[in-house]
């Protein structure tokens, strides 16, 4: 914060989404911040309106149609687009990395790579080998090997608003960490640190399906001791299934696990919060689909970590239930009565 | 098709990279040991101190050290140990409690104890490469392994002194050969193999020089020192020691600063990654981060000290020594299931003495038990693969500069956590080639499907209750082995396709011919067999846990569910 943001490269943020407008205003209140943005119109107008999704533009922010420039010309490279053009947006993105860079990555989703002729519906289990964090991604279609990510309880509209937050950021090397403290860090915002990048990253996206459950029980009408209920049996959830996949439970138990779930669940204004409500509302997959400006990460992690709990022989009910209501035709309430007559003793046998 | 023998040897004798032992890295580095061994005393010493910058933090280290070393001296001393250890470190003792009483808080006491017990590792550390002792061994070795193979082979009078039979003949070099003579002109190579063995660092000797190869620094262990015919040959080829019985920080700083200046000074280097030899026969998973770290640290100082384009490169070889047999297998495997589980320290006890040693030398070379050596490609120290010129590529083909992984906000920046980081990468990367360039032996598939076999056939029984049961109640019908052998060999042939790993030519042909020669070769001069066939044309074994060994050589290629 004492450094003098005009001496120094800027930082380049990737995907001009909500999250990455949001961020890339954060950034730029200690350094100048390149946004790239895939859409030729959508820079010119960014740059002159200095107004993107409903977010007023920092003075540091330039928008910019070209990754060769942007990668040329930041160190330290934010990628914040949707987990199912990740890898697409790597592959262009990656000719023009060296291993100098620095690659902290905000999305919460997994890639997946399935087997010729199969459709993520088609498939019967997935296993870790196609499943990816992507942190993976970048580590597999480049040279950057200093990687990290951020999560937590990050909604853009309040971290755009100023209103107190924290993040974590997670990777492998601390100078990663320390890099990513710099260019976060301000006085409205707090940087917690974890080693853990694989939990941190894991937990990130198992909480979108938790967060789709909230939603359909807000939308039943359901209040508040529901909602107790399937935060803290989905947070064990999210234990057992991140754990088969790879990630420590602490990761889980911090501001990227427990702080991000009750964020989202308690949040109407997230995009998984509201695929839950309007489901139990009635309206069907394709309805809502239709009608959403951007992606609710939420709905193919429920396939991935439903066919991947198959795989590894998790119980995961909550998630097991909402690929019956998104899928199957089941109902909200079908899926409810589930789940509160299923006999289970133990409350917490993890730690 | 039956491809039974080996494939003639294409083994070509290799000339020299570099002709006069003058010119080679590790000759400059002995004819300069005495400033050498002192430039290493002084960096270990200034690396200590960065690690314990205060005075109480050294002098509670120093303590340490001598309760350690002391406690050695009392329970574990080796002929290999230099008479004077005992008033050294009893000199070190007084002198720290006499430093104790005093209330002098300036002095510079700490510090030159701390250089003293430096340069004394540095010095216990240090190899002695002689070249003329080097060129001795080489022509000894050279005329008694010719003798030894001519007389048992050729059954003629006379034939003693024949050369039809080389070593090369034995000892099959296979893999990327050629890469590694150009690496090693134009670079440091380390070249990490695989241990299995004791004689894999005289193997190696052989292989390094019959590639034309200049000798390459060893760390090798101390405890091989105590064999007297091994402290000879390792003397001469320039081996560097090792003791695993001290894990003191000092001790510790000096070995790696030892290996880190060799390597940057661009003295070939060779280090058994795995730390020790495998117990359980299973090719390395965890590999031991000192040394390799030493690699990349050497690599980015030469970065450091360098910004021209022109800076020494490192290149890492990994190599796999693949054996029929390995003497030492039945106590290596006891000592294996004595620990499994608990993390214990390996006793580190030596039951072949020279004449063993000399007895099974003898039958290696007049049975028929070959060994093969796989050169993998070369690596830079991230693991990236290079080319034929040294070029590290990433993953699609693209040139890259390895200079840049030390590079932060545009400059060379030392960061021990990163480079922690980077070994344990290349370590992973490491192992990954390992399973790759293993060549994979009709002996190694038979022990694999027979235990198995066994294991498949009593379910319920976990490794320990299974290694307990009675040999004689053990029996496996030909024939089922025979399918089964046929199927893991066939998956072998598809990973093979897919580079994941590969195998001996004999491999390949009538797959009977193969099975006898599996058969016959698995532990082959155990006293007690692993497997073989009895008179009712029955599979059996003499000593399960041996087969286990063997067996274990084929793990992590998921062959288990062809059972």
């Amino acid at each position: 914060m004492t450094s003098n943001p005009s001496s120094e490269k800027p930082a380049g943020v990737i995907g001009a989404g909500s999250f990455g407008t949001a961020i890339a205003n954060i950034i730029a209140l200690n350094r100048p911040v390149l946004l790239y943005a895939r859409d030729a119109q959508a820079v010119e107008r960014i740059n002159r309106t200095r107004e993107n999704r409903g977010q007023q533009l920092h003075d540091h922010v330039t928008a910019t149609n070209s990754l060769e420039q942007l990668a040329q010309q930041c160190y330290v490279i934010f990628p914040m687009v949707p987990s199912q053009h990740f890898r697409a947006m790597m592959k262009k993105l990656s000719p023009h990395l060296h291993p100098y860079h620095i690659l902290i990555h905000g999305t919460k989703g997994f890639d997946i790579q399935l087997p010729e002729g199969e459709t993520l519906h088609s498939v019967a289990t997935l296993s870790r080998a196609r499943v990816k964090t992507m942190s993976e991604v970048i580590r597999e279609e480049s040279v950057v090997v200093r990687i990290g990510c951020l999560a937590g309880p990050n909604l853009a509209r309040e971290l755009a608003q100023r209103q107190p937050g924290a993040t974590v950021v997670a990777s492998h090397f601390k100078e990663v960490i320390q890099t990513g403290k710099r260019l976060l860090r301000n006085d409205r915002f707090q940087v917690y640190e974890n080693a853990d990048i694989v939990g941190v990253e894991i937990a990130g996206v198992l909480k979108n399906i938790i967060a789709i459950a909230s939603g359909a029980l807000s939308g039943l009408g359901y209040g508040e001791n529901a909602k107790g209920l399937l935060i803290s049996r989905g947070a064990v959830e999210m234990v057992y299934l991140g754990r088969a996949l790879g990630g420590d439970t602490r990761a889980f138990l911090g501001v990227a696990g427990i702080g991000d779930l009750v964020t989202t669940c308690n949040s109407p204004m997230s995009r998984n919060f509201s695929v839950g409500y309007r489901l139990a509302k009635g309206e069907s997959l394709a309805q809502i689909l239709a009608s959403m400006e951007e992606v609710a990460e939420g709905i193919n992690t429920v396939q991935i970590a439903k066919k991947c709990a198959d795989h590894y022989k998790v119980r995961a009910l909550v998630t097991d239930r909402l690929y019956k209501v998104l899928f199957e035709g089941m109902t909200v309430e079908e899926a409810l009565d589930f789940l509160m007559r299923f006999p289970l003793s133990a409350d917490i046998d993890f730690i | 098709m039956e491809i039974l023998e080996e494939k003639k040897n294409k083994n070509r004798k290799y000339t020299p990279i570099l002709n006069r032992i003058r010119e080679w890295p590790v000759y400059q580095l002995s004819k300069n040991r005495k400033e050498f061994v002192e430039e290493v005393a002084q960096r270990s010493f200034e690396r200590i101190r960065e690690l314990r910058p205060t005075r109480k933090q050294l002098i509670d280290e120093l303590e340490a050290t001598v309760y350690r070393e002391q406690n050695r001296l009392k329970r574990n001393r080796w002929r290999v140990d230099p008479k004077d250890e005992n008033r050294f470190w009893a000199a070190i003792k007084h002198e720290l409690v006499e430093l104790s009483a005093s209330q002098d808080e300036t002095s510079q006491k700490p510090e030159e104890l701390a250089k003293r017990i430096v340069q004394r590792y540095a010095g216990e550390i240090a190899g002695n490469f002689k070249p003329n002792s080097y060129r001795v061994t080489r022509a000894i070795v050279k005329f008694w392994f010719t003798r030894l193979l001519n007389g048992a082979r050729v059954k003629k009078f006379g034939a003693f002194f024949r050369n039809r039979y080389t070593l090369r003949d034995k000892i099959h070099i296979v893999g990327k050969v050629k890469m590694l003579r150009k690496l090693a002109k134009q670079g440091t190579v380390v070249m990490v193999p695989t241990h299995f063995s004791n004689l894999d660092s005289i193997l190696i000797g052989w292989v390094i020089h019959s590639l034309g190869l200049p000798a390459f620094i060893y760390g090798a262990g101390l405890n091989l020192f105590n064999i007297k015919i091994f402290a000879y040959f390792m003397n001469s080829l320039g081996a560097y020691k090792v003791d695993r019985r001290k894990k003191n920080l000092p001790y510790l700083e000096t070995l790696k600063m030892y290996s880190n200046l060799a390597i940057q000074k661009g003295a070939h280097s060779l280090f058994f990654p795995g730390g020790t030899r495998s117990r359980s026969g299973m090719i390395e998973k965890q590999l031991k981060l000192g040394l390799l770290s030493t690699a990349i640290e050497a690599q980015r100082n030469l970065y450091l000290e360098n910004a021209g384009p022109e800076v020494r490169k490192i290149f890492i070889v990994p190599v796999t020594l693949n054996y029929h047999f390995v003497l030492e297998a039945p106590d290596l495997i006891e000592e294996y299931l004595q620990v499994k589980g608990q993390d214990r320290y390996f006793p580190e006890q030596e039951k072949y003495g020279s004449f063993q040693l000399i007895k099974f030398l003898f039958k290696f070379f007049t049975k028929g038990s070959s060994i093969s050596v796989s050169i993998g490609a070369g690596l830079d120290v991230l693991g990236n693969y290079v080319d034929r010129d040294g070029q590290s590529l990433d993953a699609n083909g693209r040139v890259i500069e390895p200079r840049e992984y030390f590079i932060s906000n545009g400059a060379v920046t030392v960061d021990k956590q990163r480079e922690d980081e980077y070994t344990r990468m290349l370590s992973q990367k490491i192992v990954h080639e390992y399973h790759r360039i293993n060549r994979v032996f009709a002996s190694h598939v038979a022990a694999f499907v027979a235990f198995e076999m066994w294991q498949k056939k009593h379910p319920k029984l976990d490794l320990f209750s299974l290694l307990r049961l009675p040999e004689e109640e053990l029996e496996l019908e030909y024939e089922a082995f025979r399918d089964t052998f046929r199927r893991v060999r066939k998956q072998l042939y598809k990973l093979k396709e897919e580079r994941k790993v590969n195998h001996a030519t004999h491999l390949k042909g009538e797959i009977d011919l193969v099975i006898k020669r599996g058969l016959d070769n698995v532990g082959i001069f155990h006293l007690k067999r692993p497997l073989l066939r009895n008179k009712k044309g029955k599979i059996v074994t003499q000593d399960l846990s041996t087969l286990y060994y063997y067996h274990n050589r084929l793990v992590g290629y998921d062959l288990e569910s062809l059972i």
